[in-house]
């Protein structure tokens, strides 16, 4: 396979599709509002009108507003069908060709949802066959992975990464470029490069959709950031809960082998590039770095102390570059346009976009991809269209290591920077929205005991300092609690946080501070009244964190 | 449990390896799928939680049995294996029901509600999380985050995801498994 070639074939799949391409979604959400009925229905009814010749029904990945699906979209054209029902399919096809019109509601595409979205990672989801490796080389794949072969060194295309502002988008942040010339500079021969699809945080689900509606972007950024950092072997980590994944990312494997893009040889060069899957068994701890190798090496997911660093000695003890899988989504977006355009996006200490899952209470639901910098107030009530029934309490984001935004912050932008300074961080890009009805100390109780049950027991603060602030929690919301136990609380969180071995421990408190820093009051009104207040009520003490 | 399968090894006969085993579960195709997926990965140590995840397919549950098979297949010491079967959430040691009902614990589902879903059934079934009912008909089991966020609250049942579950719903649900 050659530059020619690759372009033969997307000239030949883009002349066997249809002139109209009527995209259905079969990503996990909509399939679970029984979109496979709705899709073989759409092909019977094509059929039926014999516009075969010019119609076209495709099976696509997640295209982002999940709340309402099943979703099919008639492409070109700005009709874009929600909450299909498979009696809907006859009718949308009718109305395509043109004889009445559809039995179901369609979205407006102009809609702040759609139009206050900036799409790089999520370009192509839900507008090609995440199984069909022509659809996806039809749109420009696998050129990028050509020109860092051909047209670059790997030391340029380090730079060229670096020059972009990419940062880390599994939660920590830290600058993509920068991992990548560690590993380069590593001497020996053997380097292995993991893509990290282990997606634990709970109301988070970009990584999942990522892999389920664009698997070759993944697999193409991995093959360079093998070749920058000179390792030939990479692994893909995934969750066990997301079968669907895993199913189209072993398509894809085989069939960028079939193609020799893949294995031995990329595109004649002397450059080899295998890729393996592995399965999680469901533990988050394994979300972090060191845990997730131990998971790889066949070991339980105990984290080790750092340093050294995978990238110094990772994998079975040598050089090892792991990045998210949406980090990974970016790369060869940024080798074909370039690190300028890339920077040109965003922020300036955060660049380019983010994907997140906008969900709990909330009108619209879904999956959104916004320029850094956006403040979370346009995300929530332009986009999100606000809580249905009364209003925001508090955002939540980065899941269990992350805090609650209060609703008079809204105004903040998303960024790494101004995030961490609220009291909360980016993480992997959940966000969940909640109304008057939730209850913040239930909120931390719930988080805690994600924790508790998550924790891998290695530590000694993160295995018993769980248990303790989840216990401490139950006996506030029992209304058992004295302010002694509150104190404790405060005292235990920072000890928890401050000792803690890996990230689990180490931001396992961060609900139950954040929650205390901006809803003290709901803490105060949960504790024991003491016995000389004969009933009275006092005034609530300041909470001060 | 790992000092019982222990004794247990030790009372086995020396020549009741593997073989002895397999005439135990009645000459078991299922080992044979076990085997199959340790010699793809050649044997090698690193491949446990592959082989673990193939076992649990075919067996639906990991007994004492299967582990002492795969640490004899991959020459690793009980201890390990039976580590790593209970370390991880997906590997269970007890058989499950003959259907299952997985209710998610997300944030977006337990914001939305899936806590009462959770609570419903249990009332219903007369169990815990994580337990089945005595007719070994049902099992109750929660999900840390499913990934169907949108569709919050979420139950899988045997296998299917089901979303914007309401308690009745699912009771419905759970009534109909049952027959």
């Amino acid at each position: 396979m050659d530059l020619t070639e690759l372009r033969e074939v997307a000239q030949a799949e883009k002349e066997r599709q249809g002139s109209i391409r009527v995209h259905c979604c079969t990503s996990t959400g909509c399939r679970a509002a029984s979109s496979m009925e709705v899709f073989r229905n759409l092909e019977a009814a094509v059929e039926e009108h014999q516009c075969g010749d010019r119609i076209e029904v495709v099976s696509v990945g997640c295209m982002g507003f999940c709340g309402q699906g099943p979703l099919v979209q008639v492409e070109p054209g700005e009709q874009l069908y929600e909450e299909v029902e498979p009696d809907d399919a006859g009718s949308i096809i009718s109305a395509t060709v043109g004889k009445g019109t559809a039995s179901t509601t369609q979205l407006d595409p102009h809609h702040p949802f759609f139009a206050y979205q900036t799409r790089v990672v999520r370009q192509n989801s839900g507008n090609i066959d995440p199984e069909s490796i022509e659809e996806y080389i039809a749109v420009g794949g696998y050129e990028s992975l050509y020109k860092a072969l051909y047209e670059m060194t790997p030391e340029a295309v380090v730079a060229e990464i670096s020059n972009s502002g990419l940062r880390g988008r599994g939660g920590g942040g830290y600058p993509t470029g920068l991992k990548w010339a560690t590993v380069a500079k590593m001497p020996g021969d053997q380097k292995y490069v993991i893509c990290n699809g282990d997606e634990g945080d709970p109301g988070a689900f970009m990584d999942r959709s990522v892999l389920e509606s664009d698997p070759h972007l993944v697999l193409e950024g991995m093959a360079i950031a093998g070749y920058a950092v000179g390792a030939n072997h990479g692994y893909i980590y995934v969750r066990a809960e997301y079968p669907l994944a895993i199913k189209r990312l072993q398509k894809a494997i085989q069939q960028a082998k079939k193609y020799g893009l893949m294995g031995s040889q990329v595109f004649d060069s002397p450059f080899d590039f295998r890729v393996d899957i592995r399965i999680g068994a469901g533990a988050f701890v394994c979300g972090e770095e060191t845990a997730l190798i131990q998971s790889i090496e066949g070991g339980r997911g105990n984290p080790v102390p750092r340093p050294p660093y995978p990238a110094e000695k990772g994998l079975y003890n040598s050089p090892t570059l792991i990045n998210n899988v949406e980090t990974l989504a970016n790369i060869a977006h940024i080798i074909r346009e370039g690190a300028d355009w890339y920077a040109s996006i965003g922020t300036e200490d955060s660049k380019g976009t983010k994907v997140f899952a906008l969900t709990g209470n909330i009108r619209n639901n879904g999956l959104i991809e916004v320029p850094m910098g956006i403040t979370l107030r346009q995300i929530v009530e332009d986009m999100g269209g606000g809580v249905p029934d009364g209003e925001v309490k508090a955002v939540q984001t980065g899941g269990p290591s992350g805090g609650c935004i209060p609703k008079q912050l809204l105004d903040t932008p998303v960024d790494y920077k101004s995030l961490r300074e609220v009291g909360s961080m980016m993480g992997s890009g959940g966000m969940v929205v909640m109304d008057q009805d939730t209850s913040m100390v239930e909120i931390a109780h719930f988080y805690m005991e994600f924790c508790r049950g998550e924790t891998c027991g290695k530590c000694v603060p993160c295995r018993t300092g769980t248990v303790q602030l989840y216990g401490l929690l139950t006996k506030l919301l029992k209304g058992q609690a004295t302010e002694a136990d509150l104190e404790q609380m405060k005292a235990l969180s920072y000890m928890v946080k401050d000792t803690s071995l890996c990230g689990l421990g180490q931001t396992a408190p961060n609900p139950v501070l954040s929650t205390l820093r901006y809803f003290p009051e709901e803490y105060t009104s949960l504790l024991v009244k003491p016995a000389y207040l004969n009933g009275k009520t006092a005034e609530p003490k300041p909470v001060s964190v | 449990m790992p000092t019982a399968a222990v004794t247990n090894a030790e009372k086995t006969p020396k020549s009741a390896g593997p073989k002895a085993q397999k005439k135990d579960k009645g000459g078991d195709r299922r080992l044979k799928r076990i085997d199959v997926t340790m010699k793809r990965n050649q044997y090698k140590p690193d491949a446990l939680i592959e082989v673990l995840h193939a076992a649990q397919e075919a067996f639906g549950y990991l007994d004492e049995a299967v582990l002492l098979h795969v640490a004899r297949g991959l020459k690793l010491p009980l201890s390990r294996v039976y580590g790593v079967a209970t370390f991880y959430h997906l590997f269970t040691l007890k058989p499950s029901g003959a259907h299952n009902c997985v209710v998610c614990m997300g944030t977006a589902c337990y914001v939305k509600g899936g806590g009462k879903v959770m609570e419903a059934l249990q009332a219903e079934l007369g169990i815990e999380v994580g337990e089945t009912t005595p007719d070994g008909q049902v099992s109750l089991m929660a999900a840390r985050c499913l990934g169907a966020c949108g569709i919050a609250p979420a139950v899988v049942y045997d296998g299917e995801i089901a979303g914007k579950q309401q308690p009745d719903q699912a009771i419905a649900k759970i009534k109909e498994l049952q027959g």
